[in-house]
């Protein structure tokens, strides 16, 4: 490696957003829940429906735990930036899409069958062929 | 189980990667400055990005209240195909047959898992 003329760069974005990825999952599988979550209708010029809407809000946890991680994620990719491509780091955001479909496999029971595994091959592949080209670019 | 997708919720979460595609495009605007430290980390380009990007999950929870996550999520890959343009565009990063080839092969994976989730 030292004989190159040009240094490769850090790896250090790119395990940024491979960790990012996780987080997001977990985040969108409890948004998913949360949407779910019951809700009641809000009047603007009806002070009384205000408070039950609150509260609901405030309590709808799973809505909370999502947005907290997402703002997490958000510093995480920021600092990614800072050191790396958009064009490389920005598409790896696509293997969350792989952890939601494992997780769903677990969570719902959902089975396993060749057009996912096959495309979660693909979406690996093309995530490494990023980090790979995230060295050079 | 077979659950029902409306196209309003396609459009929903189409409007959502688009908005998250410009949210990162900020997200990288903003994070120049923190080259020179991390106290530069309150900036309004950084405000907006996460902005953007936070606010992005308004449409797509909108969207994936009714319908199926199998079925949705894949439409996100179109704020990957938005972003590797707004690269270019924005930050001249050179578009390369490698990351080209790597946004078909994942753009192929998410359509393929797509499939096998219906």
């Amino acid at each position: 490696m030292s004989t190159q003329s040009i240094a490769p760069r850090s790896r250090k974005p790119v395990y940024m957003v491979l960790c990012l990825t996780v987080f997001a999952a977990l985040a969108q599988i409890m948004m998913k829940y949360g949407a779910t979550h019951y809700m009641p209708a809000v009047v603007i010029g009806d002070q009384r429906t205000w408070w039950p809407f609150v509260k609901a809000l405030l309590t709808n946890y799973p809505l909370i735990f999502g947005y907290a991680v997402s703002a997490l994620n958000a510093l995480l990719l920021i600092l990614a930036l800072r050191d790396g491509q958009l064009s490389t780091l920005y598409p790896i955001i696509s293997l969350t899409f792989v952890w939601v479909n494992l997780l769903s496999m677990y969570l719902f029971g959902d089975h396993m069958n060749l057009w996912k595994a096959g495309g979660i091959l693909l979406v690996v592949s093309g995530v490494a062929i990023l980090g790979k080209a995230s060295e050079t670019a | 189980m077979r659950v029902e997708t409306p196209l309003s919720s396609v459009l929903l979460v189409l409007l959502a990667s688009v908005i998250g595609s410009f949210g990162a495009v900020f997200l990288k605007l903003g994070a120049e400055p923190l080259r020179k430290g991390l106290k530069y980390i309150v900036n309004w380009k950084l405000a907006f990005g996460v902005a953007l990007y936070v606010g992005s999950s308004i449409p797509f929870v909108m969207g994936v209240r009714h319908g199926e996550l199998s079925v949705l999520y894949p439409m996100v890959s179109v704020g990957y195909v938005c972003t590797m343009f707004w690269s270019r565009l924005f930050f001249g990063e050179p578009i390369t047959m490698p990351k080209l080839g790597a946004l078909a092969v994942i753009v192929a994976g998410i359509v393929c898992i797509n499939i096998g989730g219906r």
